[in-house]
């Protein structure tokens, strides 16, 4: 009836050759490895992620190697030039430039990271669960997010630190309170498109629970677009950082983030311009090198877009 | 569309209502009142009280805040002395407005032209450099370029003057160091874009029904790469307009973001958050504007969402 007439010889077993033949010659390459792949052809891209980890090594060890503490004054060694006893030299109060400087950029990458770490947790679930069950919860859940989304970012975020207690916490909280939106808007739209998918109605055709599709197949498979923009957002949060230092709310002294740091050069920027320079160009390598390995990625997960 | 457009606007009035309402709360989290700094006898301390209606209850105070706003009286300033908080926009809103606006216009005019010149030279040293221009330029804080410039073209070269709101070339350094962040964003933009439109069928059926290069770049090219790059005008200008704090303050200029920064630093609470809701209504306002226009200029969306809505 199929126009086939079935032969003894067809149920017979496959000779050896035969079946070598079907043998994938190559190790199987998973998502993760392929992307690799094609991030390390990049050359800007690998620029970036070896200059993003010198600095993040240098921000870990730096502090630790120099002599001095970033809080310590050495007493007749003030605005100093580079030397062998100050490595960038001092600044107004006789503080290490070297320790201030790696010590600054440790703060600003822990803001920066957990700003952001925190914005993705938050945008993930909120964005996941709106896209997943649709109807009035995504109505509900996404004019809540339309509206916070017309807030001017750095606005809210300066309301809040002019009534919070100025500290490290305050300025993540701050940051993170109406820095999810973005990522919850990203990740709704992605789901919106893979909860349509056919594994997603095989889960579900076998009893998978809602939060179980959410967890281990959404969320999953949003990770590609949702790293991207982390790489995005990181540097969106140190320079806000930055910027919040350069008005007077930012991170209180003793303590240095780049921000403060390059706000305190620029103070003395005629006459000790490498008080400036210095911490600004660090900030300014870190946020090129997350923008270098942010497009890298963007152009490694979908080659289509690659221009 | 006119579903659309009532639609954003109730969502720009809501938006406006949450920072509203979070600033009121905000500044009454604050402890002690705004005449705690200064010493005052507590009878004094009433009658200035009840002469700024903060000693009625939150609710009243909170329905009197929503009422004035209505009117647009955004209150009084504590620092500058009987001076309204509209009073000091009014002054000194038109030097920011103008900083802005000649900012937008250097990175705008620039950043497209850049960004359409490195289309066209793909892959080519033209093409290499402006990338090379959009990334550095989005990296490099504001502050950062305002400094060096301030350092190098004022000080060192003597070319330009750093301070002060005079003439013409007082304005060029400010708006320089505002825009550039801005003009790397639209080269970049802009670039993708146009490698998108051309690389699509209408334009090789303009080149084969023999259309000049000119022709094919700017009636199908550049009018259709540009639609996408008014979308992201909306973010543009807001950080154009939160550029201005730092920016006015670096080079003197008495705008009001200058004034801005320092009543955070005097801790002026009614100017704090008169000026907060001037910025978010003005921010709002942009983009909904962007957003109806975008509607109003792109067929394919008006058409879209007269549909869907």
């Amino acid at each position: 009836m199929f126009g086939y007439d079935p032969k003894p010889e067809d149920f017979a077993p496959l000779t050896f050759d035969e079946k070598a033949s079907d043998a994938i010659t190559r190790p199987p390459i998973g998502y993760w490895q392929d992307v690799w792949v094609r991030f390390r052809k990049n050359k800007l891209a690998i620029t970036g992620l070896a200059v993003l980890t010198v600095l993040i090594v240098m921000a870990v060890i730096g502090p630790i190697i120099s002599p001095w503490d970033y809080r310590e004054c050495d007493y007749g060694h003030f605005n100093e030039f580079v030397s062998s006893r100050h490595w960038f030299g001092t600044d107004y109060l006789g503080r290490d430039m070297f320790t201030r400087l790696w010590h600054g950029t440790r703060i600003s990458l822990f803001i920066g990271v957990t700003a952001a770490l925190i914005d993705l947790v938050i945008g993930v679930m909120w964005g996941g669960v709106a896209g997943y069950f649709g109807g009035i919860v995504d109505d509900i859940m996404m004019r809540i997010v339309d509206i916070l989304y017309g807030i001017p970012y750095l606005l809210a975020v300066i309301l809040l630190l002019v009534v919070m207690e100025p500290g490290l916490t305050s300025i993540i909280i701050a940051m993170s309170l109406t820095g999810w939106v973005g990522m919850a808007r990203l990740v709704r739209g992605q789901v919106l498109q893979l909860k349509e998918m056919e594994y997603v109605l095989a889960a579900r055709s076998i009893g998978a629970s809602p939060r179980k599709i959410i967890i281990r197949h959404l969320i999953p498979n949003t990770m590609g677009v949702v790293l991207v923009s982390l790489t995005s957002s990181i540097p969106g949060a140190i320079f806000g950082e930055a910027f919040l230092s350069f008005i007077g709310l930012g991170v209180p002294m003793p303590q240095a983030s780049l921000g403060t740091l390059a706000n305190e050069g620029y103070q003395v920027l005629r006459a000790y311009p490498q008080n400036m320079i210095i911490p600004a160009v660090v900030m300014s390598l870190l946020i090129l090198s997350f923008n270098f390995v942010g497009d890298g990625l963007r152009d490694a997960l979908d080659p289509r877009l690659r221009q | 569309m006119s579903r659309y457009v009532l639609r954003r606007f109730v969502l720009m009035i809501l938006s406006l209502w949450v920072i509203v309402t979070a600033t009121f709360l905000l500044m009454n989290a604050v402890p002690g009142g705004p005449f705690t700094s200064v010493k005052l006898t507590p009878l004094v301390e009433k009658q200035l009280e009840r002469k700024y209606g903060l000693d009625k209850p939150k609710w009243q105070q909170y329905i009197t805040l929503l009422k004035n706003l209505c009117r647009f009286d955004l209150g009084l300033s504590i620092r500058e002395r009987g001076r309204s908080v509209n009073d000091i926009i009014r002054n000194t809103f038109p030097v920011s407005a103008l900083l802005g606006v000649e900012a937008l216009v250097f990175a705008v005019t620039v950043g497209l032209t850049l960004g359409i010149i490195a289309s066209l030279h793909r892959g080519k040293a033209l093409d290499y450099t402006a990338i090379i221009i959009a990334i550095v330029g989005v990296s490099i804080p504001n502050f950062v370029v305002a400094s060096v410039l301030q350092y190098v073209a004022g000080y060192k070269l003597n070319l330009l003057p750093i301070a002060r709101w005079e003439s013409f070339k007082h304005t060029i350094l400010p708006a320089f160091a505002l825009g550039l962040g801005t003009l790397a964003t639209m080269t970049r933009m802009m670039r993708s874009s146009m490698l998108e439109v051309l690389s699509q069928d209408y334009i090789r059926t303009a080149k084969a029904k023999g259309l000049s290069s000119a022709q094919i770049v700017w009636r199908h090219g550049v009018r259709n790469a540009i639609l996408p790059i008014v979308t992201i005008l909306g973010p543009l200008i807001a950080s154009i307009t939160t550029g201005t704090l730092v920016i006015e303050r670096m080079f003197g200029i008495p705008g009001l973001g200058k004034y801005f920064v320092e009543s955070i630093y005097n801790r002026d609470y009614p100017m704090i958050m008169g000026t907060t809701v001037f910025y978010s209504a003005l921010l709002l306002f942009m983009t909904f504007v962007v957003d109806i226009a975008y509607g109003l200029i792109d067929p394919r969306i008006r058409i879209a969402r007269g549909k869907g809505d």
